[in-house]
């Protein structure tokens, strides 16, 4: 576990390194630009957009660290050739894979948990700023708790975009890595419409592929709450939790799947 | 700072002052010609929601924004040709991408139902647009209310927006002046009072600056509908004690009829054209709605 641990911290170190966490300032700088500018632009609403774009600048930036760091964990690695000497010291591949995904997740933590503070700062400053008379019109406050709701399932998506990417580098070029990490996040939130591929078409067997995609693929759709939040709509406990247990259980098989090929690869 | 960095942050400065001065000469030499502004590329709202992956109610905000944006240009505009021609696909577009967008059914409703040159004129689309926004949010004695207002406001149908306020009344969560309004409206449409008291409900009840300022705006038409209706029999009076049509205002002021040219709730001159007294085009309060029937 340590040794994990060890992989996952020296990862962070990279990204910071690397200037990962500047984007925490265009974040900070978006949001208060734009909860200047809304105002002007638009008439009313101006909260409900901060909270919509703030949502989405949260899962926007977490899923460019995401797919853009994560595909080249291992395939930096191996091209450097710093993979030998990693792989002579007493760390195993399992580690050395999920350490790396460890590292990867906590720079996407820190991100996003730096991300919502700014936001909810800036939410709190528009609510503290909006006379009496016009918050009683809202749905829920600005700096509404059930916000979190999307995060943490922004947080669950971005960590499966993150198991996507470092699954495909380890076996394949980043720029590949990247355009299939981001086809299938892509193909993921087009998902409901295969399941339901048997109205468009005649052929059994095209539809039966497709239900049978439909349920193989990652659906990241089904972690986008943000209308619901954003308009203080209930969520039930029970879709957060199966939600979130859906993901974590597929980031697990993108793993394990990750190391399977790892551990066969020949570095000679 | 060594010798190279000055030079490196001189050649910089003098690289930015170049660029600044190309772009103020490029100004000067004229632009090209400009194509369409009013273009939307994409007018299919099933097309749009799915192409927008998980970003709908962002895309629902840009949408909004342009919506306003285009209502607010074609309405300041200057030239000849004032056309909304993309508002309701842009609010169409807004509501498809998120149907809880309650102030864009609202004041996308307002912006449509204004007559030119404040708006396209467009009614019909305006209970088009809150039937829709009904349909997402079933229980909202607001659409009910706003679609019986569309019915009361422009299209005079005292029965139709009676039914609609009596059925916003039963809906949950409906003030108590809903019941009230239905009545008054079956028995006393057309009347300024009917109408009065139904922009001062809303200006009670508001909860955007916006509707408090149309309110007031709307309450004020009715003011000057008023003052148009004393002014029109002033005109009569003239006539009939002269012999001869009044046309002007200092006519009327001469022989003790006016203090003074009249002017309307804004404060804006009414105009003097033959017999008839109405608006300068200037005035915020332009145009007048259609006759609101009888004065009292």
């Amino acid at each position: 576990m340590s040794t994990i641990w060890k992989v996952a911290v020296s990862v962070f170190r990279e990204s910071v390194r690397d200037k990962v966490l500047y984007n925490l300032v265009f974040f900070a700088v978006l949001l208060m630009a734009a909860s200047y500018l809304i105002g002007q632009l638009t008439a009313g609403q101006d909260v409900k957009i901060i909270k919509d774009l703030g949502l989405a600048a949260i899962a926007t930036f977490g899923l460019l660290i995401a797919v853009f760091i994560g595909i080249g964990l291992v395939w930096k690695e191996v091209e450097r050739r710093s993979i030998y000497s990693l792989l002579s010291k007493p760390l195993t591949r399992q580690q050395f894979i999920v350490g790396k995904y460890c590292g990867l997740g906590i720079t996407l933590l820190v991100n996003v948990a730096a991300m919502v503070a700014a936001y909810y700062a800036v939410l709190a400053y528009m609510g503290a700023m909006t006379p009496q008379a016009a918050r009683d019109a809202w749905v829920a406050p600005a700096a509404d708790p059930a916000l979190l709701q999307a995060v943490a399932l922004i947080v669950i998506e971005l960590l499966l975009v993150t198991a996507i990417a470092l699954f495909f580098s380890t076996f394949s070029s980043p720029f590949l890595s990247a355009i299939l990490t981001l086809g299938l996040w892509v193909i993921g939130h087009f998902n409901a419409d295969l399941r339901n591929f048997q109205a468009v078409v005649d052929s059994p067997v095209a539809a039966g592929v497709a239900r049978a995609l439909y349920y193989v693929l990652p659906n990241f759709s089904a972690f986008d709450v943000k209308h619901q939040v954003v308009h203080a709509l209930p969520v039930p406990a029970m879709y957060l939790v199966s939600t979130a247990a859906y993901g974590c259980v597929y980031i697990a098989l993108l793993l394990v799947a990750a190391v399977a090929v790892f551990s066969r690869r020949d570095f000679k | 700072m060594p010798t190279r960095a000055w030079t490196t942050a001189l050649t910089m400065a003098a690289l930015l002052a170049s660029a600044v001065g190309l772009q103020a000469l490029r100004e000067r030499t004229g632009a090209l010609t400009a194509g369409p502004d009013n273009l939307l590329y994409v007018r299919s709202p099933e097309v749009l929601r799915r192409l927008s992956l998980s970003f709908d109610s962002l895309l629902a905000d840009v949408y909004w924004i342009r919506a306003v944006q285009h209502y607010g240009g074609t309405k300041l505009s200057t030239g000849p040709d004032k056309s909304y021609s993309l508002l309701y696909p842009l609010l169409d577009l807004t509501t498809s991408l998120d149907p809880q967008f309650t102030i864009a059914y609202h004041f996308g409703s307002l912006f449509l139902a204004e007559p030119p040159p404040g708006g396209p004129g467009r009614p019909d689309l305006a209970i088009t647009l809150l039937e829709k926004g009904l349909a997402a949010n079933p229980d909202s004695w607001e659409f009910t209310q706003a679609i019986g207002f569309v019915h009361y406001w422009w299209y005079q149908d005292y029965p139709t927006a009676a039914q609609w306020f009596q059925r916003a009344s039963m809906m949950p969560g409906a003030p108590v002046w809903m019941q009230p309004l239905a009545a008054v409206t079956l028995a006393e449409g057309g009347r300024r009072d009917g109408s009065r008291l139904l922009w001062q409900q809303i200006a009670k009840t508001a909860q955007e600056d916006w509707f408090k300022a149309e309110a007031a705006r709307r309450l004020a038409q009715l003011d000057a509908l008023d003052q148009v209706d004393q002014l029109t029999a002033i005109l009569r009076a003239y006539e009939s004690r002269t012999g001869e049509a009044a046309t002007t205002w200092n006519a009327l002021v001469q022989r003790g009829y006016l203090r003074g040219a009249p002017v309307d709730p804004s404060g804006t001159p009414y105009r003097l054209d033959g017999q008839a007294v109405g608006l300068d085009p200037r005035s915020p309060l332009y145009p007048l709605p259609k006759q609101q029937g009888r004065p009292r």
